[in-house]
């Protein structure tokens, strides 16, 4: 067999090359390849051209307008204050609770580093979150913070040592804390996880070496552990970052975007345009502007950090 | 023997020290998903009990019976189908990409990378269009694609494609090269050896990348929330349905929700050691 294999190889010799001659095979890389290419197309690309011609046209979902309408939808967006004020809100949101989810992970990931009886119980529980429907999330901490008869209100009035009726999710003062609270309570697992990783395969002799010339625990951190993780933390924070730009599910269990519309983010502005307002051709410009915005920031954000090769 | 260390540095008081911060996180982690299984059992006297009841007094499933009764719970098994379908289709497609991507280099660096930026793509931007589409191919034959379940095992299943792209990528690299050319060597045609020496050579990754698939699928809210309206109603919308009504639906909220969720776990405790790889999509390639 073994000698058969070794005067036999048309296919073997180059590698893994396409057998010249052989019809079935010269195409066999495309049709393998084929169904994935089109179905993204479909979804991706298609979708994207649907809505880029909509988008210059008046059609809502009661009057299907068909006639173009230049770049009225396009110069709409500029005057939309609610819009602007919706990426604030996301931008918000994504500044406070990214570098918390990060910080905070990485303290875990510490904490959970050097040999813990029990660590992989741990470990198991602190993942429950992050595995969790984000809807169910939102659900779980709507029953939380309910000013009554959650748990929450409960726990700070013994600290306060008198009952406590914080309206967790309307109180303008308190809504952002709520969101945020949640969403670091649902992905600092993750990061955790992520960096527990990283850090597990920092070559300890480097670490051993830099403390036994005198350096001192920050800057051991510094300049061997981070540029040692960083890679994988960049990445981390990539995923994270751009889950955090549309947020959509925790705010839609917690607030709706409310009260009023102080806790709306450009997904769910988004949503309320299209699928209340039904304003269609105006979303579809939306959409536009969003998928535009996030292009160049992920573009820019894999520059910046390095990812790129 | 005894070095007189700082307080803090004796390894019995340390360790002390992480067991409480370890205890004091896993509680904050833990405890909301423990309020939601316990409102699931309690009575409605219980739930509206100030002060809060911290544990329900017996275990009593009338809170599930309801959602059984109601026909509710048949949103866990429309989220079923959706994740199932998606992911096994997700999973052939993306296997045979990779497979082309990693042993023939179909369309060199470019191609991949413009795989996996698909991925990027705001779920918002792409769910709007994606209905207007929908709702112009229903015009057609009598043929539903909104609140189908086609409509949304191919939106599923084009969303997770990149993902097993990139990760099937670095599980089929590892396959040795021999063993795909001992069975060209053998008569086996490319489909054979595709379906009889790559898929199970294959298997832990296949393994690993569908649990994400389908978990991913399986909580989405966003999609099933855009394109459903009453037939294929997932999980996660049915637990929306309950907000915002009387105070006595949080009953079913957490009820719903921990069908829904329990699954999961289940899942992901039996795949622990997938996890991390998983998790950061290959990141951390050890």
């Amino acid at each position: 067999m073994a000698g058969m294999a070794q005067t036999n190889t048309i296919d073997g010799a180059s590698g893994f090359a396409v057998a010249p001659g052989r019809a079935p095979d010269r195409y066999f890389k495309y049709w393998l390849i084929a169904p994935a290419i089109l179905l993204l197309l479909a979804i991706g690309l298609f979708p994207l051209i649907y809505s880029l011609i909509v988008s210059f046209q008046r059609v809502t979902m009661l009057d299907e307008d068909y006639s173009f309408a230049g770049l009225v939808n396009y110069a709409q967006l500029f005057r939309d204050a609610r819009l602007w004020q919706s990426l604030l809100h996301t931008a918000i949101i994504t500044a406070i609770a990214l570098p918390l989810e990060l910080i905070l992970g990485l303290l875990m990931a510490q904490l959970f580093l050097e040999r813990l009886p029990g660590r992989q119980i741990f470990v198991s529980l602190l993942v429950l979150p992050t595995v969790i429907s984000p809807i169910v999330a939102g659900a779980t901490w709507r029953l939380m913070f309910d000013n009554r008869y959650g748990p929450i209100n409960q726990i700070l009035g013994w600290f306060a040592g008198k009952p406590v009726a914080a309206l967790w999710t309307v109180n303008p003062d308190l809504v952002y804390l709520g969101i945020i609270l949640c969403e670091i309570w649902q992905w600092t697992p993750f990061m955790f996880l992520i960096l527990l990783a990283a850090l597990s395969n920092v070559d300890k002799s480097l670490t051993d070496a830099a403390e036994i010339d005198g350096a001192g625990y920050w800057r051991t951190f510094f300049k061997i552990v981070l540029p040692a993780i960083w890679p994988v933390m960049a990445i981390a924070i990539l995923i994270r970052g751009l889950d955090l730009v549309r947020i959509f599910d925790i705010i839609w269990a917690l607030t709706m975007g409310g009260p009023g519309t102080m806790t709306e983010t450009i997904s769910v502005y988004t949503y309320v345009q299209g699928f209340q307002q039904f304003e269609t051709s105006y979303t579809a410009a939306m959409a536009f502007l969003v998928i535009v915005l996030l292009t160049v920031i992920v573009t820019w954000a894999i520059r910046r950090m390095g990812l790129a090769k | 023997m005894t070095i007189d260390r700082p307080l803090l540095r004796r390894p019995a008081v340390a360790l002390s020290l992480r067991y409480a911060a370890a205890i004091a996180l896993t509680l904050f982690f833990v405890f909301p998903v423990y309020w939601l299984f316990i409102i699931s059992f309690k009575t409605p006297e219980e739930i509206f009990a100030f002060p809060p009841a911290w544990y329900p007094k017996s275990l009593q499933f009338a809170n599930y019976a309801v959602l059984f009764r109601d026909g509710d719970a048949v949103t866990v098994w429309n989220s079923l189908v959706l994740a199932g379908a998606s992911t096994v289709i997700a999973m052939v497609l993306g296997t045979m990409a990779a497979y082309s991507l990693v042993r023939f280099k179909t369309g060199g660096e470019n191609l991949a990378v413009w795989i996996i930026s698909q991925r990027m793509m705001p779920p918002i931007a792409i769910v709007f269009p994606i209905f207007l589409a929908y709702v112009w191919l229903g015009k057609f034959g009598g043929f539903a694609w909104v609140d189908s379940y086609h409509g949304l095992i191919v939106l599923y299943t084009a969303f997770s494609l990149p993902y097993v792209i990139w990760m099937m990528r670095g599980y089929i690299e590892d396959i040795p090269l021999e063993l795909e050319e001992s069975a060209l060597v053998d008569g086996c045609t490319r489909w054979q050896v595709l379906w009889r020496v790559v898929f199970p050579m294959a298997r832990t990754g296949l393994f690993a990348t569908s649990v994400f698939t389908f978990v991913f699928a399986w909580n989405d809210f966003l999609f099933a929330f855009v394109l459903t309206r009453t037939e294929v109603i997932t999980y996660t919308v049915q637990v929306t349905h309950y907000f915002g009504g009387q105070s006595n639906f949080w009953a079913k909220i957490a009820a719903m929700s921990v069908l829904g969720t329990v699954p999961v776990f289940f899942t992901v405790a039996t795949l622990q050691r997938f996890l991390v790889r998983g998790i950061s999509m290959g990141a951390v390639k050890g």
